[in-house]
């Protein structure tokens, strides 16, 4: 089994453990990076990065570029709106001129799932998924895992609950994929109207019932409900999703244990989740947005070749020089 | 023209339920003579056939040739060589073109465009509803008049039940069928693939099985109703063919149609978002494919039709959201048929010529499907135990969009004949 990532990080479907365990083991030495008062170090100097994004983001977007400008490479935003389809030039077209300003890596977020694969097959280039369509979102899903790891020391064993719209999500995708790879039991829990066919043979749970989720889980990560979905039809207003779904302080007080409550943002608070747990003592919503960078970090240093076991000893030599 | 003795090949012939080892004599474009030494005439050529399948020409009911309006795609002629080099002597045109064929000079194109090609036979449909719009009735009559085989708004199904009522009810003043893509667009919507587990890992919308199948029992219903001939285009799914099977058990008039990738594929083939395995309707489950294969078993369906669907290079090369619909299929659905079918055990030789010729003839009213003495000699000469591999850059088509680049087909088409002319030798 190769370590190797290969050329690009599309999904997590196709990684293996090993693979996952060592992007999470790569990620831990670059989040003291950022606590440094000089919050740079040179592992891309010289590397050329585009982030291409096809639908806005606010936060992925800024992950990914200080991860960048951390590790000391020179990036650009490309932020392409609309549909590719109705304007401009088309996909392979936008790949092949970035090609040719030969450029190093690309970051794309696209509204189409098969996108980042699309472009990976056609250029030389590093391709970083980081969200196609409903597809996969894999740095997310890798930072949720690290950050169940830090705060419940692993992520076997844990039974993780995935709330919401299933049917659109490629973060629950990710997530999915990550956690039972890691020996994490997995669940779902939404409207029915909201989770995909045959998600059961994908090897996870199906909670009806929020209540359930709650008294089942160690972990709960609780997705955005898309405004849009009710203007679709999928539910039939947000004022009855909160009332039926929504994770709030009063069904928390149902968990038998120490329950993790995550979220990948943006929050519609008093929507799918309740501003007394997004505050409140069990969120690490916060923590996710830390670690995002750290893993991001990760993902294009090992992608850009870097050998992490050097990394570390660089950083032994160095702590042992000061 | 001269005559042509195809000596010595084992003649399959199901509208007879002939199949024996003999000659086939061809004169003045008819078949003159079947059976054990027959005599040559002057001046004629003599095929020496003997291990060869000579059999009727096949016949597609339903493909499109893309003329007028998408020559970049296909044009009539293009089509016709196509399908002659696929061993079709007869395809019938969906009339979803730009302008749609929907009046009766349009219908006179195609028979004009076709005629001087000289390849295949290529007989118009016209379209249902004018523009394909779903809101009123084409001329029928003027259609017909004008060469139109059949009526469809293929590409479009037709969503209003008053309208597919009334259709079937006028289309049984000229005899023809009304042949629908059955899709319930309100559930359909928005769908790329097959709704199922490889929808849900790619994340892409599915087009579940029940959009098909609602508007399969409508069109049933409507068929018992009027009295009108349905001829259901495509067949994909495993309760579409359970519904079919109770119309037939009930003597309604039905037919229905099943293409060679809905009985040799499933959804698995969009993995990796292959663009080329995106069709409508799409690529379904292992226990549709073989509903399909048992359907053609037991005749619940009649025929089988390629749905040749030819797309520029440019358009499959895209994200699969944006991608068209569709592949080609006259040049791969012989070498399916046998290899998927026949190899596979589910039909025996003589059943897939029915299926492929004599059915698709007998079902839009055609001539052909048959070697009877008298008729015009469209006929096909093939070697059935020939594999060999798909490599679209050969494709006669002007479109290369095929899930089979690659695929070990069996049989060779050897010799195509339109009217006793050689339209394609291989």
């Amino acid at each position: 089994m190769t370590l190797d990532l290969g050329k690009d990080l599309l999904g997590l479907e196709h990684l293996s453990p090993e693979q996952i365990q060592r992007i999470l083991d790569t990620a831990e030495p670059f989040k003291e990076v950022s606590e440094r008062a000089i919050k740079k170090v040179p592992a891309l100097r010289g590397k050329t990065i585009v982030n291409l994004f096809f639908e806005s983001s606010t936060r992925t977007r800024i992950s990914f570029e200080f991860a960048e400008k951390r590790l000391s490479a020179d990036t650009v935003n490309v932020a392409v709106a609309g549909s590719s389809v109705s304007k401009g030039e088309t996909l392979v077209d936008t790949a092949r001129n970035l090609e040719a300003m030969r450029i190093d890596m690309v970051v794309i977020r696209h509204q189409s799932s098969g996108a980042a694969r699309f472009l990976a097959e056609r250029i030389q280039s590093n391709v970083i998924n980081a969200g196609d369509g409903k597809h996969e979102h894999p740095t997310q899903g890798l930072l949720d895992l690290l950050t169940i790891r830090d705060k419940k020391g692993a992520i076997a064993g844990q039974r993780v609950c995935i709330c919401g719209d299933i049917l659109h999500s490629r973060v629950a995708r990710s997530n999915i994929w990550g956690l039972l790879k890691l020996g994490a039991e997995v669940a779902v829990c939404g409207p029915c109207s909201l989770l995909p066919r045959g998600i059961e043979d994908l090897g996870v749970r199906v909670f009806r019932r929020i209540e359930e989720a709650i008294e089942w889980a160690t972990v709960l990560n609780v997705l955005r409900l898309q405004l849009e979905r009710m203007n679709a039809g999928f539910i039939p207003s947000l004022r009855e999703y909160y009332r039926v779904f929504g994770v709030t302080m009063e069904r928390l007080e149902h968990a038998p244990g120490e329950l993790l409550i995550m979220h990948p943002g943006p929050m519609n608070r008093g929507v799918e989740i309740d501003s007394r747990v997004a505050d409140g003592p069990h969120s690490v919503i916060l923590h996710q947005v830390t670690n995002g960078v750290a893993i991001r970090m990760a993902v294009l240093y090992l992608l850009a070749g870097g050998r992490p076991e050097l990394a570390e000893s660089a950083k032994r030599a160095r702590e042992g020089a000061e | 023209m001269k005559p042509v003795v195809l000596r010595g090949g084992r003649v399959i012939d199901p509208s007879r339920g002939f199949d024996e080892v003999a000659d086939v004599v061809i004169q003045e474009g008819r078949v003159a003579g079947i059976g054990r030494n027959q005599g040559v005439p002057d001046g004629a050529e003599v095929l020496d056939a003997g291990g060869l399948i000579v059999a009727p020409g096949l016949v597609d009911v339903h493909t499109h040739l893309r003329e007028p309006g998408q020559e970049d795609r296909e044009t009539i002629a293009s089509g016709a060589t196509a399908a002659a080099a696929g061993g079709f002597t007869a395809v019938c045109a969906m009339p979803n073109t730009d302008p749609p064929i929907d009046n009766q000079s349009a219908v006179g194109f195609v028979v004009k465009q076709a005629a001087t090609a000289g390849q295949a036979r290529v007989y118009p449909i016209g379209a249902i509803t004018l523009g394909q719009k779903g809101e009123q009735l084409a001329e029928f009559g003027e259609l017909v008049g004008a060469g139109a085989v059949a009526v469809s708004d293929d590409g479009h199904p037709v969503v209003s039940g008053q309208i597919m009522r009334t259709a079937l009810e006028y289309a049984r003043t000229f005899g023809i069928p009304v042949a629908d893509h059955c899709e319930e667009p309100t559930l359909a919507q928005g769908g790329v693939m097959h709704e199922g587990l490889v929808s849900t890992r790619l994340g892409l919308k599915g087009i579940p099985s029940v959009a098909e199948e609602i508007m399969v029992a409508r069109n049933i219903l409507l068929a018992g109703h009027t009295g009108g001939h349905i001829h259901l285009c495509h067949m994909s799914t495993r309760g579409s063919v359970d519904l079919i099977r109770r119309a037939k058990d009930a003597a309604l008039p039905v037919t229905a149609e099943a293409c060679p990738h809905h009985f040799s594929l499933t959804d698995d083939a969009c993995d990796g978002y292959n663009t080329n395995a995106k069709m409508n309707p799409p690529l379904r489950q292992a226990e549709d494919v073989a509903a399909i294969q048992a359907g053609l078993k037991d005749g619940t369906i009649d025929a089988i039709a390629t749905d040749h669907a030819p797309h520029h290079y440019d358009a499959k090369e895209r994200e699969f959201d944006d991608a068209p619909f569709g592949i080609v299929g006259l040049e791969t659905a012989l070498g399916l048929g046998l290899r998927v079918l026949v190899e596979g055990g589910h039909l025996s030789l003589p059943d897939l010529m029915l299926r492929m010729s004599t059915m698709p003839a007998r079902l839009f009213h055609l001539p052909g499907g048959t070697l009877a003495v008298g008729q015009a000699a469209d006929v096909v000469v093939f070697d059935p135990t020939a594999r060999w591999t798909v490599d679209a850059t050969r494709f006669r088509s002007k479109s290369r969009n095929t899930p089979f680049a690659g695929w070990e087909l069996v049989g060779r088409v050897v010799r195509t004949l339109v009217g006793g002319r050689t339209v394609f030798s291989g």
